[in-house]
């Protein structure tokens, strides 16, 4: 079976400025891969490609063996419909309740009834563990780690078969954090997803990721399971993974592992 | 990626069996919906029916939950599964259905409830506007006590946007306006051989009506709603929290810089196009009844009273100041979403420009007796 996401000699370039030279790699079907980086690394910039928000300015992605750009519409449709973003601040339409905002790319289709639609969103509300009673209000209405819930129901309304996640536990507290976390990985593995995930915060890497991707000097410095990464020498993997912050983290996963 | 279909056979020992094969996912279905939720509740009332399952490829929330409808919301009695296939029915019979009626259920007297949200809005409107002028009287006296306070940068930055930048499109629609009301009138004139009054009529017409109420429509249009927007956007956006939290007051910082700058510019903007509008109608006079412009600017001060002139000023300012408030009013009220800002701005150029025709007509009447031609 072909990889859920190929990249190949990708370069991008913002006016003189070149993000990636020759990027490579290759997301497996069911892993969880988490994408890291410096700031302006272009972490944002590749998942954007991913999902053909982006061009790259060379090379090509590849979403399930397929192009994700080649002139045909209604296959690039279809492509388009068995990811789903999860995007930093949520982005959810502000002039929709929860309930419409999740039944959005359901009723989009125009073939199913509004009785399912109905239990099927609340049934993406009680996956993401909110309440039917949340489904009327409005995301203006909503708390920082609800937003994130009510998106990641929606990103999961058309049962994708891979999910990405731009920064998901930013800006919730330690707390909520972890229960999304454990939110995020149990959906995966009911839902056999392959989840892609850029972030900053290493307790979400380490709970989360089955495979790392460091991002650096405009290529993949090293991709591998977290204790790979963390035996390769190199400024900014030592600066990343081994301060104090990085190593507690880490024991904090292992001891987490071994009750 | 395999369609979803449904086989209806007979086994050995005679019982009737339902086989169910292929992708059972959303992108499958969604296309042949219709038909495959028809045919299943066909086979659903049949008691006597196995139900085979483990030829399914793919199932996916949306299959199971169409499954599970015909089902009558429980596993069938005869059912031939897979384990995996098991947990995705589990995990949609863990949540019973509840019938969560929607948002409220309407009620008999509903034209009641609509007349009411209706009159309350509306002095909510009222109650709003007026804290909001109270508030900047206040400022004003805090201003007049403490000048070094007064946001002259901000009030510069607007008085610029709003009036500077409004000069041309107000000159252009006041010289076509002037041309338009010239001609119309020298058509009419002619015939009675009343020439000389095209002087009169587009005197007093220009001056004392028609420039303001022309400037007061444009610049609701054009600053009214971009004031709204943008108070609405920082509202969206939390600055006008962030900015009371440094302690900064938003009617002084935000509402007063825009009230004063209209204020200012208004009665500027009227004289420019009415002076503009008047341009265009001597030149339409020229052509049409060949009356001289120097004829024109002569007899123009001795038709038309100064006294108007100072009506145009005076409603210049009433009518700015109205824009600039109307526009902050309905910009403050803008809750975080597209929806209502959207609305709100909207609703600050229609109440705008109706309140400026509203207090136009009040004006007319007060000032009746003023600056008439002898």
């Amino acid at each position: 079976m072909s990889p859920a996401i190929e990249v190949a000699n990708l370069s991008t370039r913002f006016g003189d400025y070149w993000v990636h030279r020759d990027l490579n790699l290759s997301v497996q079907r069911g892993e969880i891969l988490a994408l890291v980086g410096g700031s302006g690394s272009g972490k944002t910039t590749l998942l954007r490609q991913m999902i053909g928000l982006l061009h790259p300015t060379q090379g090509e992605i590849r979403l399930f063996g397929e192009p994700l750009f080649d002139g045909n519409v209604e296959r690039e449709r279809n492509l388009r419909r068995r990811f789903g973003m999860l995007f930093q601040y949520g982005a959810l339409f502000s002039a929709f309740n929860v309930f419409q905002n999740i039944a959005f790319p359901l009723r989009e289709l125009r073939t199913l009834d509004e009785d399912l639609i109905h239990e099927l969103v609340m049934l993406k509300l009680a996956m993401v563990e909110l309440l039917p009673r949340h489904a009327w209000l409005m995301p203006a209405e909503l708390s920082g780690g609800m937003v994130k819930r009510v998106a990641l129901a929606r990103a999961l309304a058309m049962e994708p078969e891979l999910l990405l996640l731009d920064e998901p536990t930013a800006g919730l507290d330690p707390d909520r954090s972890e229960s999304f976390v454990r939110l995020i990985r149990m959906l995966g593995e009911q839902l056999g997803l392959t989840v892609v995930l850029v972030t900053h915060d290493l307790d979400t890497l380490a709970a989360l990721a089955s495979r790392v991707a460091v991002l650096a000097e405009q290529r993949i410095l090293a991709l591998g399971t977290v204790d790979d990464i963390m035996k390769v020498d190199h400024p900014f993997i030592r600066n990343f993974f081994c301060c104090d912050r990085a190593q507690r983290a880490l024991q904090n996963r292992i001891c987490g592992e071994c009750p | 990626m395999a369609g979803a279909r449904i086989t209806l056979d007979t086994d050995a020992e005679g019982r009737r069996r339902l086989r169910l094969s292929g992708d059972w996912k959303l992108m499958a279905l969604a296309p042949q919906y219709g038909r495959l939720a028809a045919e299943l509740a066909a086979h659903a009332g049949d008691a006597g029916l196995a139900w085979d399952v483990s030829r399914i490829e793919t199932l996916d929330s949306v299959g199971a939950m169409m499954l599970w409808r015909a089902w009558g919301r429980r596993l069938p009695m005869q059912l031939v599964s897979r384990p995996d296939l098991a947990t995705i029915f589990e995990r949609i019979s863990g949540r019973q259905k509840k019938h969560e009626a929607g948002p409220a259920p309407r009620s008999p007297l509903e034209w009641v409830i609509i007349v009411g949200r209706l009159a309350l809005s509306f002095w909510r409107h009222a109650v709003d506007m007026t804290a909001l002028i109270g508030q900047l009287v206040l400022d004003f006296v805090h201003i007049l006590r403490q000048p070094r306070n007064m946001p002259w940068r901000e009030t510069s930055a607007n008085l610029f946007k709003s009036g500077v930048r409004a000069m041309p499109v107000t000159a252009l629609v006041g010289f076509l306006i002037g041309i338009v009301l010239s001609y119309l009138s020298a058509l009419q004139l002619k015939t009675f051989g009343a020439d000389i009054f095209i002087v009169n009529i587009l005197g007093m017409g220009i001056i004392r009506e028609l420039g303001p109420v022309l400037v007061a429509v444009l610049v609701a249009g054009r600053s009214g709603s971009a004031m709204t927007a943008q108070l609405g956007v920082m509202r969206v956006t939390e600055e006008i929290d962030a900015l009371a939290t440094m302690g900064v007051s938003r009617s002084l910082r935000l509402v007063l810089p825009k009230v004063a700058a209209l204020a200012v510019a208004m009665p500027l903007l009227v004289l420019w196009t009415s002076s503009i509008a008047l341009v265009g109608g001597m030149v339409s006079a020229q052509i049409q009844l060949d009356i001289s412009y120097g004829f024109f600017i002569d007899t123009l001060p001795k038709v038309v009273p100064v006294a108007n002139l100072w009506i145009a000023l005076a409603k210049g300012i009433t009518f700015g100041m109205l824009v600039a408030l109307v526009a902050s009013h309905f910009g403050l009220r803008v809750r975080p979403n597209t929806e209502s800002l959207s609305s709100n701005t909207t609703a600050s150029v229609v109440t705008s420009i109706t309140i400026v025709i509203l207090v136009d007509a009040v004006f007319a009447i007060a000032t009746r007796k003023i600056g008439m031609p002898i």
